[in-house]
């Protein structure tokens, strides 16, 4: 089609595409950044739950959240600096910000997360890592004396300031979580001149789809790690943290069939290009993955698990089946979000194509080693600080100093 | 026979003497001023910016394409490929042809941005043809320029004289003015990987000179000059009670663009 747009042959006889949105400029990679951002303040959300809100049934998964959420935290500038045409230039943004962009403002966030996220991770792992301190030699004493700011100090008036500064932060980072995914939504949702973006209600599916992709991220990864170590599945866990899951996607996909339903009843010009974009090239990628394989089926899946009785065997297994579904919901979202917002022209008589190469610099193995990254800084990440409650060292003061 | 070859031999060394010299002094040609910055020859352009300090703040330009004039020969498209090196896919100014037909449908085509000019008829139409024009697109210059909102580092600015320009040493090739551009003016430049766009030619105004495509339009389709000079042509333009309009007001650029004589068809 772009050949046949370039040459004006017949094809594009009611085709007509501005010469330069012939190109689409966010490709896979700032499809992976939303998605990226997206699971962090949903791993995070998770943990705050057992942190701040008290339920107690997500004890199993409270440290493992975290620790989930960091090791994404870790990945989630790769992709753009991967986009970035001058990624040496970055800093600009933080040294020499423009106070009116909706960009500038992504690394000051960031990196206030990122730090509130590790003295989170540090305070709630100091007495483990004490612990482990003792136990160990070498570099990975000093290690942990370093991640452990030098103090041995596990006194109960230490523990108990400890856990008013876990709380604290724990509090403070879920309004962080709402601005840091809201913003990314806001970033699309600012840009007037793409009809399927400018819309106020993209920070809140950004923000909510975050919550989905970061509890399902959860359920999904606890769950295959627990089977793969030959260990046992906490249900009580898995069937909360799927209660919230489902909550958390009824919203989502409320919002996100609202915003559709919106543009469809108001029929501004706009409606004739979203309605040919969304029966046209992402017909399959939206309508038939996003909306009938990846929302529908976890939708009912989960509403059936949890309204009818269900073998808690059988509960762990279909929710991991809908966990895995609705990541896979959230990362098609991006897409048809991402993508499907640049294949209409502004020309509003028109749509591009987009097909990422394997190989090219933004391509599909860029997107995969990006993707697989997390996972292993997650395994890294597990050697020093232990995941589950049940093989933590025992924490029982030891020294008074 | 001996006196002979001498001579020979003196004339070579002459001769090498002399292109060594010629090739010296012809050399200076490109090292030292020749005193041309200080006496262009191409006459003023555009009155009143030669021989005085540049004063930003006291200009205010426009830009006014003339629908009913462009006869789509493209020269304006190669003119600015060439002046500004344009790679192969990518527009600074490009022009599109339109066609309706008496049932009101609107083919619209831009094979190769209109580089080649409108040479040949399009054959692919089958209802009758009512209506033919065609429309130059180039940078809007708009008053509140998306652009420049959007760039994270300020790389993209406003200059007072109204021109938006790029900085491509301080661009990170973010691309987000390039989705913020209401008009797709915008590319990312794939040899400074920097985003890229019509400037108006801004080094060329600042030396009186017209925008190179506005130069080279055999029609006088594309009108370009000072607003705070009522004697401009464009001021006149402006200021007479032709149907003058700007594309895609509802954005809220205000455009520094006009268009005489668009069609609501052109988008």
């Amino acid at each position: 089609m772009t050949e046949a747009v370039h040459t004006g042959m017949a094809a594009n006889i009611l085709n007509y595409v501005f010469p330069n949105d012939l190109h689409v400029h966010w490709s896979l990679m700032i499809v992976l950044y939303p998605y990226i951002t997206g699971i962090i303040a949903g791993a995070f959300i998770v943990s705050s739950l057992y942190h701040v809100f008290k339920v107690q049934d997500l004890k199993p998964v409270s440290r493992y959240s975290l620790l989930f959420a960091l090791a994404f935290l870790a990945c989630a500038t790769w992709p753009l600096l991967n986009h970035l045409g001058h990624p040496e230039r970055n800093w600009e943004m933080l040294i020499t910000p423009n106070p009116t962009s909706a960009m500038a403002g992504f690394g000051y966030i960031y990196s206030l997360y990122a730090i509130l996220l590790i003295f989170e991770v540090l305070f709630i792992y100091r007495p483990t890592m004490v612990a482990l301190k003792a136990q160990s030699t070498g570099k990975l004493k000093t290690l942990y004396n370093i991640l452990t700011f030098g103090s041995e100090d596990l006194s109960p008036r230490s523990i108990a300031l400890d856990k008013k500064i876990i709380a604290f932060l724990a509090a403070v980072g879920i309004p962080m979580a709402c601005i840091l995914h809201g913003y990314v939504g806001f970033i699309f949702g600012a840009v007037k001149a793409r009809p399927l973006w400018s819309s106020p209600l993209m920070p809140v599916i950004f923000l909510l789809s975050a919550s989905v992709s970061g509890i399902a991220g959860v359920i999904f990864s606890y769950v295959l790690i627990q089977k793969y170590k030959g260990r046992p599945v906490d249900s009580k866990c898995v069937i909360t943290l799927s209660k919230f899951l489902w909550g958390a996607f009824i919203i989502c996909f409320t919002f996100e069939m609202l915003e559709i339903f919106q543009h469809s009843y108001l029929k501004t010009h706009h409606w004739d290009m979203i309605h040919g974009l969304l029966w046209g090239p992402l017909k399959t990628s939206f309508w038939r993955m996003q909306v009938g394989i990846c929302s529908l089926i976890p939708l009912f899946l989960l509403g059936i698990l949890i309204i009818f009785k269900v073998r808690e065997k059988a509960f762990v297994f279909f929710a991991t089946i809908a966990s895995g579904l609705l990541l896979l919901q959230v990362l098609l979202m991006r897409w048809n979000v991402v993508i499907g917002g640049q294949l209409m022209s502004r020309s509003s008589r028109g749509f591009t194509t987009f097909h990422p190469a394997f190989f090219e610099k933004e391509g599909i193995l860029p997107a995969i080693l990006i993707m697989a990254a997390p996972l292993v800084i997650l395994w890294l990440l597990g050697k020093i600080m232990p995941m589950w409650e049940d093989n933590q060292p025992s924490t029982e003061p030891t020294t008074r100093t | 026979m001996k006196d002979v070859k001498a001579a020979i031999n003196k004339d070579r060394r002459e001769f090498v003497k002399k292109v060594l010299r010629g090739s010296i002094a012809g050399s200076l040609f490109l090292v030292l001023p020749m005193g041309g910055e200080g006496s262009i020859q191409i006459p003023e352009q555009i009155p009143g910016i030669r021989g005085k300090e540049y004063d930003m703040s006291k200009q205010r330009f426009a830009f006014i394409v003339d629908i009913t004039r462009c006869i789509g020969c493209g020269s304006c498209c190669v003119a600015d490929k060439r002046e500004y090196d344009v790679p192969d896919g990518h527009y600074r100014t490009w022009v599109e042809r339109y066609i309706k037909d008496f049932d009101d449908n609107v083919y619209v085509d831009c094979p190769n941005g209109g580089l080649d000019g409108y040479q040949k008829p399009r054959t692919d139409i089958p209802g009758k043809i009512r209506d033919t024009f065609f429309v130059p697109k180039l940078c809007n210059m708009c008053e509140r320029p998306s652009c420049v909102q959007v760039c994270p580092v300020g790389a993209t600015f406003k200059t007072p004289d109204g021109f938006v320009l790029i900085d491509k040493d301080y661009c990170v090739g973010c691309a987000y003015c390039i989705q913020a551009c209401p008009y797709s003016a915008r590319f990312l430049n794939p040899k400074t990987k920097t985003a890229d766009k019509c400037t108006w030619c801004y080094h060329r105004v600042r030396k009186g000179l017209l925008p190179v495509c506005v130069h080279v339009c055999p029609a006088k389709a594309r009108k370009f000059g000072d607003l705070n000079d009522p004697e401009s042509e464009v001021s006149k333009i402006l200021a007479s009670p032709e149907v003058i309009t700007v594309l895609k007001p509802d954005m809220g650029n205000h455009p520094a663009l006009y268009y005489k004589g668009l069609r609501r068809e052109v988008v």
